[in-house]
């Protein structure tokens, strides 16, 4: 997903966020659904949307802040050109996750949660993709891959 | 008359795209196209025979006939062996009913997993799809709830609470608006039935929801869907907007007079949003942080009203008990454990797939005789038995039967069905270490006991195993465990110390200074 830079555009993001918010407003428990959506549309929930979902929800920033920071699926900057889900779950572990995780980080040269310096890849980690029976497992963007080798992952960091 | 297509069956489910399927359907079609061959690839769910996918199959008088695991590049050698007659080739595996994994299973919750294809009502309706439903709206809330209750069904999210019991206290419980939401968060390694379900047969989970409203009175489902899961989104909500157009949800069920809507919500990758309250909270739009209870959720659930949770499966297999009957279930299994249980292979497994089978078989069973050992052909060392927070059972315990109570007695759990594997090259400390870690990520944070605990056990974990007052620090451990299990407001805190108990008990050597 292309992330748009901020700056110039920032009114225009608002705006959107703000269209995407109100959206979701009427649902019944409509603030994750929002946050999905916006964090679809942009890559991330920038900081700078809060107050604005804050308003649209008629709750304060602190809420907001705080139920975007509960889940560990919602990031507040901008990923890389592509997101790598590395599992580190018990079935994974089982068929050498260790490894592969020790291998990737070296490779890419990143941690948990960072994106390389060109920015072509971030890093996260994942607790089961429910691929248990092909692992280890990740999942690029969304399309997850099973029996994952070193190999098989540099392959598949070089189609990119 | 042109000759009939040729049907192959080609898998879209998530292991099996993990392995290659979509990379096969293609060049299948290719290979078809280049020859000449008039051939129309059917995207099936997956059988689950998950260490043979991409299993494909082509069907020849009726019969499907199976092959795998097919890369793209066998699929050339299959046509010149003339797969598409059943022709010999070293990927044959015979008739796919006759495979003896599948054979000896009782498929009844996945009895169209794999054979249908998953978006298709008509095929889903053609292999006894919608009976339950079309029965259920024949009969009062009184006879469905009976009739659930009868047929012995029990959670399968972990809790293994009979289901019927928790639908009468729906039914009775005070409120004008009531609601049945379904625990799709499977967030349990080594768990994957939930996922396979929703992506290959997502109308019978829709179908069981729908039952479940028409018996308590609730208006509106909602389906707790994890992120992890894109694939499973996709179909569910596909799947329910055909179901709405063809009058199978709405404002008239089956013209049965009654409503029953039905929304996927998208959770966002917190484990402790598969405990019901905290569930109920996420679905509310807020943190995932557990309620304190009483109240049951099921008198004061969702935004306060009445609510039924159930964990998909559960849900998945109401429809055949209404079909069929609460007998023809409940004839399955065994003591207390009734009906149907979808072991699921996982981890260093060399037929690694879902297993469904009535309760009672032996673990040893599942490991050596559908499992065939583990993958890397060394001993199995250990088993991880129902997710995260479940015990590691020792191989001297594999003679015990999988039933809820007899798995109770040794400290064990069946929760959800997941079984990960592990050969003799496992360092159990490392894995006692990542139990604390784990609930030390997970944790609501709401209890003491939980929050610090898990962090302290990690500390302590990491002291024994680099020689710092060994002695000391496991009896600490072994305290910091009883804290956390007595005093936690949860089983994420509440459990999270069992495997490592096992660790301690069972693989002792693994846990000291090295
Ligand atoms: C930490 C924790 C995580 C849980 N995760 C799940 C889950 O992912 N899916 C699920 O169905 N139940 C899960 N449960 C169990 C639910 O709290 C609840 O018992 C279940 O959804 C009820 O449905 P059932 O009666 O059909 O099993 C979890 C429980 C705990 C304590
Ligand atoms: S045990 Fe952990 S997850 Fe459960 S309520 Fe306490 S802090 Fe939250
Ligand atoms: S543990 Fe990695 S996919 Fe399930
Ligand atoms: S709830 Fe406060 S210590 Fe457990």
């Amino acid at each position: 997903m292309s992330t748009k830079k901020a700056g110039s555009d920032t009114g225009v993001r608002e705006a959107l966020v703000s269209r995407i918010a109100g959206r979701h407003f009427g649902r019944p428990g409509g603030l994750l659904p929002a946050l999905h959506a916006i964090q679809d549309e942009l890559g991330h929930i920038p900081p700078e949307a809060v107050p604005t979902v804050a308003s649209v929800f008629n709750i304060s920033r602190a809420e907001v802040h705080g139920v975007i920071s509960f889940y560990h699926l919602f990031r507040t900057t901008p990923p890389g050109r592509r997101t790598l889900y590395l599992c580190r779950a018990e079935a994974c572990q089982a068929m050498g996750a260790r490894a592969l995780e020790k291998h990737t980080k070296q490779r890419l040269g990143i941690g948990f949660h960072e994106t390389t310096a060109d920015r072509r890849i971030s890093l996260e980690p994942i607790y089961c993709l429910g691929n248990c029976a092909c692992s280890p497992a990740v999942m690029i963007d969304d399309f997850v891959y099973g029996r994952v080798t070193p190999e098989r992952l540099d392959a598949l960091l070089e189609e990119g | 008359m042109a000759a009939e297509a040729h049907r192959v069956f080609v898998p879209r489910d998530t292991t099996a795209r993990s392995m290659g399927a979509d990379g096969v359907a293609a060049a299948i079609a290719a290979e078809a196209a280049g020859r000449g061959e008039s051939v129309t690839v059917v995207r099936n769910g997956s059988r689950g025979l998950y260490w043979l996918e991409p299993m494909i199959e082509v069907e020849c008088d009726g019969v499907r006939h199976a092959y795998g695991p097919v890369q793209s590049s066998d699929v050339a050698a299959l046509f010149d062996a003339g797969f598409l007659a059943a022709g010999e080739h070293a990927l044959g595996l015979g008739p796919t009913e006759e495979i003896s994994y599948l054979a000896r299973q009782s498929r009844l919750t996945f009895a169209r997993v794999g054979i249908t294809d998953p978006l298709s009502l008509d095929d889903y309706r053609a292999h006894g799809g919608y009976e339950g439903l079309a029965r259920a709206v024949e009969l009062s809330r009184e006879e469905i709830i009976g009739i659930v209750t009868e047929s012995g069904l029990r959670g399968r999210g972990g809790a293994a609470f009979p289901t019927g019991i928790k639908w009468r206290t729906v039914l009775n419980a005070e409120g004008a608006q009531k609601y049945v939401t379904c625990n799709a968060d499977e967030g349990d390694s080594g768990t994957y039935a939930d996922r396979m379900i929703m992506e290959s047969d997502p109308f019978v989970v829709i179908e069981g929801m729908t039952i479940a409203g028409l018996a308590v009175g609730a208006t509106m489902g909602y389906i707790y869907l994890r992120a992890e899961y894109p694939l499973a989104i996709r179909v569910m909500n596909d799947a329910i907007r055909t179901a709405e157009a063809a009058g199978l949800l709405g404002d008239d069920v089956m013209d049965s007079g009654r409503a029953f809507h039905l929304e996927v919500r998208e959770a966002a990758g917190a484990y402790i949003c598969g405990e019901e309250t905290s569930m109920l909270e996420s679905l509310e739009g807020k943190r995932g942080v557990i309620r304190y209870r009483p109240p049951l959720p099921a008198i004061k659930g969702l935004f306060g009203a009445p609510t039924i949770v159930n964990n998909v499966i559960t849900l998945a297999s109401v429809p055949i008990i209404l079909a069929e009957g609460a007998e023809h279930y409940r004839d399955y299994g065994t003591g207390r454990s009734r009906g149907t249980l979808t072991v699921q292979l996982a981890g260093n497994i060399k037929q690694g797939g879902l297993v469904e089978i009535g309760f009672g078989h032996p673990l040893r069973e599942l490991l050596e005789d559908f499992g065939g050992g583990t993958a890397s052909g060394r001993p199995i060392r250990a088993v991880q038995a129902g997710g995260p927070l479940g015990a590691y059972v020792h191989p001297s315990q594999f003679d015990a039967p999988l039933d809820y109570e007899a798995f109770a007695e040794f400290g064990g759990m069946i929760g959800h069905g997941g079984l990960v594997v592990f050969d003799d090259t496992v360092d159990m400390g490392e894995q006692a270490r990542f139990a604390m870690e784990f609930c030390a990520i997970e944790s609501c944070g709401k209890c003491t006991p939980c929050r610090i605990g898990a962090v302290r056990g990690v500390e302590v974990i990491d002291r024994i195993l680099s020689g710092d007052d060994e002695a000391g620090n496991l009896l600490l451990l072994r305290d910091l465990c009883d804290t956390m299990v007595a005093g936690s407001l949860c089983a994420l805190g509440g459990m999270a110390p069992f495997p490592v108990i096992s660790v301690l008990d069972h693989f002792p050597e693994d846990l000291r200074a090295r």
